[in-house]
């Protein structure tokens, strides 16, 4: 037992960055089930992480209270930002919610009392391994009971054929701000549990870089299902300090990894036993996500 | 009269594809549209089910102006159909595309589905059988849709879009591509829809299909109705021999 618990001790912080992680993989799920690419969750992670952080540092906000107040921020936001960029289709998308992340990242940069480029340092370290992978227990069963729900059927049609969809009663609309908004609700939940578990954030933790982490943890792992995001997180949280004897061709092993994955698991790692499946949808032309 | 069009027009640029068109389509009946290509029969129906937004005119469908809703709400009210080019859900198994056609009659279960284990669409699952087995398709239920064969798509397009139970359905040219032994099953199956009270509007080439399913016939060239009446009168109208013809019947 002794060795166990040295392994949680040594490794602690990664164990609990692949749980952060793979919440926020499971937050942009979300919207790459329903067929959009948005990039905005590492901003609304970002929201929530300066948000809930000063409640507790400044405001004096109990832990639970503070965390949740956060990801109703991100949410908050995500609502009207939604209904404006989903007039938008594909790598449009895309860039619109790319452009928001940067916008938040400046506005960090801009206002004084989030410490600006410094940072905002001293967070009370609130959060324990165990709140983290509490969340992600009860974030990935609902994001897999809701994927065999009707909403997630309906998610599914829009991905498909969005015409098609909205033909059979689908008021697709809503139903991709649903996703976005539900998956900014996530990324800020994790946001905030992130901030108290690091002691200090930076503005350009949740910049370009970051939200594009975030999808190709989801991309990689694979959408089809919820275990693929999971999946995603912890190899590309994990390998980094695995293959740390590796030292300066670390990155090159990852993007080697990251390559083959793409290219011979298109529906990512989490699909790798079902191979079959994978080359009747090639056939039909949907291998990609379906 | 369950759907009403009056002066409905639709132009694309200086084309008028669309030109106001005044239908009258009574509740029950199989009503059928022909006309050449590009005559403006897809636009007009793709106005009827709301995907795309008239220029003028109105459509009334059971008593209601429905000229400016969206698709959704137009399904919701009723309105269900196929399109001319297969648009299936092709990732998704044959069954589940019958049960994304069932969305405007199944109430969400989103809540519901989070009690662990409870498998909330079975009994949709059941009905969505049915309806698979009575247009030949049961045995593919777990197929996906992109993998059967021209007809069958065709015959799929036409169950998930009576999931919806609907009161007025719209079938683009579902003959097309269909052999005969297929296009004879089509109109059997139409029939059986008739005789259970559905309104149908059927665009088809397949003139024995039309004559042989549809109670009256309108008849398109140009955007603009050429003429209307039961499918006997259609078929000795002058003006509808010129239009498929390209001759004036001065003889």
């Amino acid at each position: 037992m002794d060795g166990l618990q040295q392994f949680f001790d040594a490794y602690q912080t990664t164990i609990g960055f692949i749980g952060l992680n793979a919440m926020l993989a499971l937050s942009v799920w979300l919207t790459l089930y329903t067929g959009q690419l948005t990039l905005g969750n590492a901003a609304f992670a970002g929201i929530a992480a300066y948000g809930s952080a000063l409640l507790t540092m400044k405001a004096g906000y109990p832990f639970p209270l503070a965390l949740a107040c956060g990801a109703l921020l991100a949410a908050a936001v995500s609502l009207p930002l939604g209904a404006t960029v989903f007039r938008l289709r594909g790598v449009y998308l895309a860039i619109a919610t790319l452009a928001f992340g940067e916008v938040v990242r400046v506005a960090i940069l801009a206002i004084p009392i989030t410490g600006r480029g410094q940072g905002l340092v001293g967070i009370p370290p609130k959060t324990e391994l165990w709140h983290i992978f509490a969340s992600l227990l009860v974030i990935a069963y609902v994001c897999a009971r809701l994927r065999i729900s009707t909403v997630g059927r309906a998610w599914a049609a829009i991905r498909e054929d969005e015409l098609a969809a909205a033909s059979q009663g689908i008021p697709v609309r809503r139903y991709k701000l649903a996703a976005f908004v539900l998956g900014a609700l996530i990324a800020g939940w994790a946001g905030g549990l992130g901030a108290h578990f690091d002691f200090a954030i930076q503005p350009d933790e949740f910049g370009f870089a970051r939200a594009v982490q975030i999808l190709v943890f989801a991309v990689v792992g694979g959408i089809p299902n919820v275990f693929g995001p999971i999946l995603g997180a912890l190899l590309f949280t994990a390998l980094p300090a695995v293959l740390q004897p590796l030292q300066e061709y670390r990155d090159i092993f990852q993007g080697v990894i990251l390559v083959l994955v793409i290219v011979y698991l298109p529906r990512g790692l989490a699909t790798l036993l079902e191979l079959r499946r994978t080359a009747r949808l090639r056939t039909v032309g949907a291998e990609d996500v379906a | 009269m369950l759907l009403e069009t009056s002066g409905l027009t639709k132009r694309f640029g200086g084309v008028v594809a669309v030109n106001a068109i005044d239908l009258a389509i009574a509740e029950g009946q199989v009503f059928g549209l022909i006309g050449p290509n590009g005559a403006g029969k897809t636009t007009l129906i793709n106005l009827i089910s709301g995907h795309l937004r008239a220029d003028g005119g109105a459509i009334r469908f059971a008593d209601a102006d429905v000229t400016r809703l969206r698709p959704d709400q137009l399904a919701r009210r009723g309105i269900a159909r196929t399109f001319q080019s297969i648009r299936l859900f092709k990732g998704l198994t044959v069954l589940e595309n019958v049960l994304v056609g069932r969305y405007v009659r199944s109430r969400s279960d989103a809540l519901a589905s989070l009690v662990p284990f409870r498998d909330a669409a079975r009994p949709e699952r059941e009905r969505a059988r049915l309806l698979l087995e009575r247009v030949g398709l049961g045995k593919r239920a777990g197929a996906f849709a992109g993998e059967l064969a021209y007809g069958d798509q065709r015959r799929l397009e036409i169950a998930r879009a009576l999931a919806a139970e609907p009161r007025l359905l719209i079938l683009d040219e579902p003959a097309a591509g269909m052999n005969p032994t297929e296009s004879a099953a089509l109109r059997e199956m139409l029939r059986e829809l008739a005789a259970e009270g559905i309104t149908i509007v059927l665009i088809e080439h397949d003139v024995r299909l039309v004559m042989g399913a549809c109670e009256r016939v309108a008849v398109l060239n140009f955007g603009r109705k050429i003429a209307e009446g039961p499918p006997a009168e259609i078929q000795a109208d002058p003006a509808v021999r010129e239009a498929y013809l390209g001759v004036a019947d001065d003889a």
